[in-house]
């Protein structure tokens, strides 16, 4: 490692130079700008400023290699993982790359990993104690990331049941005069006689009145 | 009591066993609760395996060798006493690629070795190398399409890109014109002739008559710590592998892929490669080709141990291992037949004698020697009439070594 040649380019450097003290190149491949932006965010809060978001799109394989990252950080989830690691085996980019956990004993961290569905590849010669803390990082912004997501789809989901509870509802008080109240508490009754949920027996009412040609 | 098990899978028709095993009640009837879950990547398949995350996983027999002789990130002892069914990959090129060869698909299809050297006629005709898609460096899909190529002195490394991606990914990247063709499982291929985009160039039965493909990956302590749990499923499998090959289940097994939590695309196209009905070319009549994919027949779960070495032999010949003693028995050792005759020795599942055979040798259906029930294993041949004797790897190498 030592004996490589600094080729003097300021963004790519000397493959199989590792990082001095206080610099980590970290690139992160991701498809989601957002989720990729509220890892870069945190690392930045944690003082690495020597990031890069690298879409796994085109010829990503070829950009990572010319930035010749210390840690690359992606989503379990990515199909392009195997694209990835392919290129880890032939070019020499990351000098050696281990595998995606830095300390393979500390099985509590790579449960944590896997299931905030982070991966990472690390250059050989980066000491644990200097990985770690980017990988925690990494685990707790993609959890925060999904939680984000599931309660973004949360709300959407909220706003179309209500759509489907008020068409049905308007249906009730159009064909048996109802109130609205009262249009209500016939779906909810419904609904707890046949063990489901309001929205559902609301969109079978759509269906079967869309079918009857009594539709709003 | 049930036991549940869980096991990951990529979206390809050869996950057929473990979801019949599911869908229809064969595992249930055991006593085990399947969960299967959907993985976009090798890479993260294996990861899943290998930290434990699942129990099982549907694994490209190659990669479980890798793993084992940690050629692919953690190394760890794996074992795989089942395979979950030979054959079923399919080459396919773009279709200004595909002109290059012979104009009628069903003469490319039966003559590999002829199309092999039309392919390498016409690469020095266009002006890059062309870029052929593998789903894995360690697939049996890389294996064979390195082998087809070397037919012809096309060097896989120096001549063509072999451009890694996964098989969801391969028909959008034949489009955007990344790749210039790929070789996958189905129904990837059909799904790329079927835009009209690319035509079939080979089939994987047609360059080996029975090549080794998916197996059931456990991590070895784990295989061992839990026999009984593992009896149970292999015979859930074994029933279920033996509903997939039955043509009248066809449909409803197609149906059962084309799902969301599956393989996500139409059963018309599933149908298709389960039944051996391949449509070369967008609007052509479909090939008979009764033999694409196997599930149960001719003992096809049965894990031969030649057929590790055989693939221990392919990673030697391209370079991707150092040949020690050590190697080849951790690879050979990596196949369970063992643990197969253990948990299928009540069933009434043929039961082959051996545990090694030449690879390669069969030119007709032969009826062998088996502890019960009659067993015939189909003709096995490679294309180029190779044989491989497991315990003469060098010579088998050897014999190939004008070529690489």
């Amino acid at each position: 490692m030592l004996g490589n040649v600094r080729q003097g380019l300021p963004v790519e450097r000397p493959v199989g130079q590792t990082a001095q003290r206080g610099e980590m190149r970290i690139v992160i491949i991701d498809d989601s700008g957002l989720r990729a932006t509220v890892l870069e965010e945190g690392l930045r809060e944690a003082g690495y400023d020597d990031i890069h978001i690298v879409p796994p799109r085109g010829a990503f394989v070829a950009r990572l290699e010319r930035m010749a990252p210390d840690v690359v950080l992606m989503d379990l989830g990515s199909p392009s993982r195997d694209t990835l690691e392919e290129m880890l085996t032939v070019s020499r980019a990351l000098a050696r790359p281990i595998a995606m956990f830095v300390d393979q004993s500390d099985e509590a961290m790579i449960g944590a990993a896997i299931d905030a569905g982070v991966s990472a590849y690390v250059v050989d010669g980066l000491r644990k104690e200097r990985v770690k803390p980017v990988l925690e990082l990494a685990v707790r912004r993609f959890n925060t990331f999904s939680r984000m997501q599931s309660e973004l789809e949360e709300a959407r989901t909220a706003l179309a049941d209500r759509k489907v509870v008020d068409r049905a509802k308007s249906i009730l008080m159009n064909q048996r005069g109802l109130s609205e109240q009262d249009a209500y508490n016939l779906l909810r009754t419904s609904a707890m006689n046949q063990g489901k949920k309001i929205v559902d027996v609301a969109q079978a009412l759509i269906t079967a009145s869309d079918l009857l040609g009594g539709g709003l | 009591m049930t036991t549940s098990l869980r096991i990951a899978f990529l979206p390809l028709n050869d996950v057929a066993v473990l979801a019949a095993a599911r869908e229809r009640g064969f595992a249930e009837d055991e006593g085990i609760a399947l969960d299967l879950v959907r993985t976009t990547s090798w890479a993260t398949l294996r990861d899943r395996l290998v930290y434990g995350q699942v129990q099982a996983a549907h694994m490209l027999a190659p990669l479980a060798v890798a793993v084992t002789l940690g050629l692919s990130q953690q190394p760890a002892a794996l074992a795989a006493p089942f395979k979950l069914g030979v054959n079923g990959n399919m080459l396919v090129m773009a279709r200004d690629f595909a002109a290059a060869l012979d104009p009628d698909p069903a003469r490319r299809l039966a003559d590999p070795l002829g199309t092999a050297h039309d392919f390498a006629a016409a690469i020095g005709l266009w002006r890059r190398k062309p870029v052929i898609g593998v789903v894995h460096r360690f697939s049996s899909h890389a294996l064979m399409l390195r082998y087809w190529l070397a037919s012809a002195g096309i060097d896989p490394d120096r001549d063509v890109v072999l451009r890694v991606l996964p098989p969801s990914l391969t028909v959008e990247a034949i489009h955007a014109g990344e790749i210039d063709g790929f070789i996958a499982g189905e129904p990837w291929g059909g799904a790329a002739i079927a835009s009209g985009r690319a035509e079939a160039v080979a089939i994987g039965e047609r360059i080996w008559q029975r090549g080794v493909e998916k197996v059931l990956a456990f991590r070895e302590p784990w295989l061992e710590e839990n026999p009984d749990t593992v009896d149970r499923l292999l015979r859930a499998l074994a029933r279920a592998a033996a509903w997939c090959d039955e043509p009248d289940n066809r449909e409803v097994l197609a149906d059962i892929l084309s799902h969301a939590d599956y393989v996500d695309q139409p059963a018309d196209l599933i149908l298709g490669a389960l039944g051996g009905r391949i449509v070369p070319r967008a609007g052509d009549a479909p090939l008979d080709c009764p033999n694409f994919v196997l599930f149960s027949r001719e003992a096809t779960p049965f894990p031969w141990r030649s057929q590790a070495l055989w693939i221990y032999s392919q990673l030697l010949r391209w370079g991707m291992v150092e040949a020690s003693p050590q190697a080849a028995a951790q690879a050979a050792a990596v196949f369970r037949p063992d643990v197969f005759r253990r948990a299928l020795a009540g069933s009434d599942v043929p039961m082959p004698g051996a545990s090694m055979k030449l690879e390669g040798a069969l030119e007709s259906p032969l009826a062998v020697g088996s502890r019960k029930g009659d067993l015939t294993l189909g003709p096995d041949r490679f294309f180029d009439g190779r044989v491989f004797d497991p315990e003469r790897i060098e010579d088998y190498l050897t014999g190939f070594s004008q070529l690489r």
